[in-house]
């Protein structure tokens, strides 16, 4: 359904230059729930918003069913790490979840049912009247979460959603999201620089190179659902998983300097239409 | 709790004493030109309560309401322009930077030129003198709206009038509400000014009139009046503020206590 | 007026964050800024000349700067700058003097800042003009009204941020200060005043602008020598090509005070983190 060919991002022009994706080929599965994993600094979030349609790729295209992304998809849905900043202050958190449904002219009270419901679903059903500003940092990402469901969205992408809410809170959250994607027939591409919560989350792994990224390899994840994060993260195949796309990550980060092409093979293993080779030349 | 208590009463001490002070410091003064408080007020009642306030402050708040009235619309709705388009701030910016800078009595002469001496003379020129702050103002706010709430507005499909409404304005709420604070206190200076300038009407005009007719005590009441009203008319505009910006209270006061 | 806004920016995105947008190709540089003024300027040149406006009110805009040019090479012109930058440069100086250290004792003081500060709430939003006909009486109408005048309104634009720049000083640098022995007034100097700076900055320009507008318009009302008087003269005597002349030299004037003290304040503050341009 949605797709990357060979899309890249460089900023400036002339001799200013500066690649912050190489060449990304990949596909999202329709249902998946799919982790894009790197190191920090790597071009996840230039990534996401050419996937979202927020940048423009400098090459190459993003395809949604076969058409071409030029702006924001109307059925996409996208919660943003800064939840601080993502939310407006200067609504409650009802008026906040229903604004994009007044963008799309849902009736008033078909809007109330689902903000409504979508408080709920993710535990903060009194809290409709608070302002964001009231609320703890895990709460306020709920909101976003909130907001996100009840937009009703095909795919819901995630830009490090926890990365900024303790671990407590985080594994809560991870475990909405789970709980979510079995209650919504919802693709979701969920973008995070921590191994672990990509290995605990998702059926598929893509596991990002250094700046400028390119996809290294496709991890497939065949632990049994539901997922626990006490059970799951027991299993020894969680720890195999883990140590895997940890050595990848590392591996690919002692590697060659920005801008230079790396030549890492694709590993074996990996699927389709991985690892691709940076293209040094812009 | 002593710490407390003070910060109650030491205000309405101090009050109580400057005001005790100046009645009965000035009770039995032979000045001419500083007469005694008590008289002032007496004076102050005969005139003000209320045949000169129906003739006299109505027209000058009304002058003042237009045209700050007319310059916060005009403002915020050229500076909403400005803000979202570039080229047409570039375009505009040596002009805007030119007007804004003249200092604002400067252009009393030209609006007694082209409006004469009536009501839209006043008008006009609060109006114009109270646009540069707001329109800036609104430009800087505009521009300030965070990416990451700019993105969510289109990821969301949040656009046109709406963004406007819901995620521009409210955004930039709080730097205009600053430039609007700047223009009522040039609102003021201009309302008493023009007043005194050419007019027949208005408590700028009164005072002067007192003054230039050695009527002491008059000129003294309607300096009271302007410092009253003054304050009272921020006052208000205060606690307009404060409803409208509640939650801009409450945001930063939470990500103060964050750090 | 207002203390400058506190208010802080929100840091901007990543680098071109905005990439991508800009679709239309834009004339270089300088060049829309540049057509635009010339627009403006010929668009008044033919209203007044097709009579679209009356020429008694808007004469074409080149026999304003006919005047203007006219006003330059006038020595009396600039005796009249002279004076108004007097009574500015004075006024704001005594504002300064008197403000800063005012704005000290109340801003490290809480308890005195406590008792007087219904005074000040309440005689600061008072317009200053109010007090022109109490000036003449008191003064008299010459240059030392102006300053009083400009002084008392440029007072008040510094006091207050000086009043909340010296109580926003860091809690943990004046410990610091203190665990260094430093005294009080070396907190005072070293610690309090620095961090007060900032806000005096954008106080100064602010309380400069003011100090002109009362300048001017003490020269506007009283009769001051200045170019205030001289603007209105010339509207009296049915010279608008030289009223309209004299209101531009007055906005250059303007304009040039506060890029200079921009431009000062940009050497002193560049180290300040937070620093940044208020709209005011």
């Amino acid at each position: 359904m949605l797709e990357l060919r060979s899309v890249s991002k460089t900023y400036g022009s002339g001799a200013g230059v500066t690649p912050a994706i190489g060449e990304v080929s990949l596909t999202v599965r329709p249902g998946e729930f799919l982790t894009v994993v790197g190191p920090s600094g790597c071009g996840k979030t230039t990534l996401l918003k050419c996937m979202t349609g927020l940048l423009r790729p400098t090459s190459g295209e993003v395809l949604l069913d076969g058409r071409p992304v030029t702006g924001p998809p109307a059925d996409m849905a996208l919660v943003f790490q800064e939840y601080g900043r993502s939310l407006m202050p200067w609504s409650t958190v009802r008026k906040n979840i229903m604004l994009p449904l007044r963008a799309r002219r849902v009736p008033r009270p078909e809007r109330e049912r689902r903000a409504d419901e979508a408080l709920a679903e993710v535990g903060l059903a009194g809290f409709a009247d608070h302002y964001p500003w009231q609320l703890s940092g895990g709460m306020q990402q709920r909101v976003a979460i909130a907001r996100a469901l009840a937009y009703r969205p095909r795919i819901l992408v995630m830009d490090e959603p926890f990365a900024s809410v303790d671990a407590q809170t985080r594994a809560d959250l991870e475990d909405l999201v789970l709980r979510i994607r079995e209650a919504h027939d919802i693709t979701i591409v969920f973008v995070t620089h921590d191994i672990d919560e990509s290995v605990y989350l998702s059926d598929r792994i893509a596991v990002l190179g250094p700046s400028p990224t390119s996809v290294r390899e496709l991890v497939e994840v065949d632990l049994p659902s539901p997922r626990d994060q006490v059970a799951t993260k027991r299993l020894a195949e969680f720890g195999e998983l883990r140590t895997h796309v940890y050595r990848r990550i590392r591996r690919d980060e002692a590697g060659s300097p920005p801008g230079v092409a790396s030549t890492a093979a694709p590993a074996p293993g990996s699927a389709g239409e991985d690892a691709e080779r940076v293209g040094s030349a812009s | 709790m002593t710490g407390r208590w003070l910060r109650v009463t030491l205000p309405v001490v101090t009050t109580v004493a400057v005001l005790a002070a100046w009645w009965f410091g000035s009770l039995g003064t032979e000045s001419y030109y500083f007469p005694s408080l008590r008289a002032i007020m007496d004076r102050f009642v005969e005139v003000w309560l209320f045949d000169r306030f129906v003739t006299d402050a109505l027209p000058s708040l009304w002058r003042l309401g237009a045209g700050f009235g007319i310059a916060v619309v005009a403002g915020v709705g050229l500076g909403l322009l400005l803000g979202l388009s570039a080229s047409w701030r570039r375009a505009t910016e040596p002009i805007v930077e030119f007007l804004r800078a003249i200092p604002a009595t400067a252009l009393l002469p030209f609006a007694l030129l082209v409006f004469g001496i009536g009501d839209l003379m006043k008008v006009a020129i609060i109006a114009l003198v109270c646009l540069w702050p707001v329109l800036l103002n609104t430009i800087d706010g505009v521009r300030g709206l965070d990416h990451t709430l700019a993105d969510t507005a289109r990821m969301y499909q949040v656009s046109g009038a709406r963004r406007l409404l819901s995620v521009v304005l409210p955004s930039a709420a709080p730097q205009i509400m600053a430039g609007a604070r700047t223009s009522l206190s040039l609102a003021l200076i201009l309302m008493v000014t023009s007043e005194m300038v050419a007019s027949t009407s208005g408590i700028g005009f009164f005072v002067l009139d007192a003054q230039r007719g050695f009527r002491i005590l008059d000129m003294w009441t309607g300096i009271i009046l302007l410092g009253v009203l003054g304050y009272l008319v921020n006052l208000v505009f205060t606690l307009v503020e404060r409803r409208l910006l509640r939650w801009h209270a409450g945001a930063r006061a939470d990500t103060a206590s964050a750090r | 007026m207002t203390p400058p806004t506190t208010t802080t920016r929100p840091e901007h995105a990543g680098p071109g964050t905005r990439d991508g947008r800009s679709g239309r190709p834009r004339l270089p540089g300088a060049a829309l800024p540049a057509v635009t003024v010339l627009g403006v300027l010929l668009l008044a040149e033919l209203v007044s000349r097709l009579g679209v406006l009356p020429t008694r009110y808007f004469p074409p805009a080149s026999e304003m700067f006919v005047a203007l040019a006219g006003q330059v090479v006038d020595p009396s012109f600039w005796v009249s700058v002279g004076q108004t930058l007097q009574g500015w440069g004075a006024g704001l100086g005594i504002a300064v003097l008197l403000a800063v250290p005012v704005g000290l004792a109340l801003g490290t003081v809480p308890l005195l800042y406590t008792a007087v500060r219904p005074i000040v709430e309440f005689l600061r939003p008072i317009p200053s003009v109010a007090l022109i006909p109490l000036v003449v009486l008191a003064i008299g109408t010459g240059a030392a009204s102006k300053v009083f005048l400009a002084a008392f309104a440029a007072f008040w634009q510094l006091l207050i941020p000086v009043i909340y720049g010296v109580r926003d000083t860091d809690p943990v640098a004046r410990d610091t200060g203190r665990a260094f022995r430093l005294g009080r007034f070396g907190v005072l100097r070293w610690i309090v005043l620095p961090a007060a700076v900032p806000y005096l900055a954008t106080g100064l320009r602010i309380a400069s602008a003011t100090a002109l507008i009362l300048a001017v318009t003490a020269e506007l009302v009283i009769g001051v020598p200045g170019l205030g008087g001289a603007i209105n003269l010339a509207r009296s005597a049915g010279a608008p090509d030289r009223m309209y002349a004299l209101i531009i030299a007055t906005g250059l004037l303007g304009w040039g005070l506060n890029a200079a003290l921009r431009a000062v304040e940009r050497r002193v503050l560049h180290w300040h983190p937070s620093h940044r341009e208020a709209a005011a």
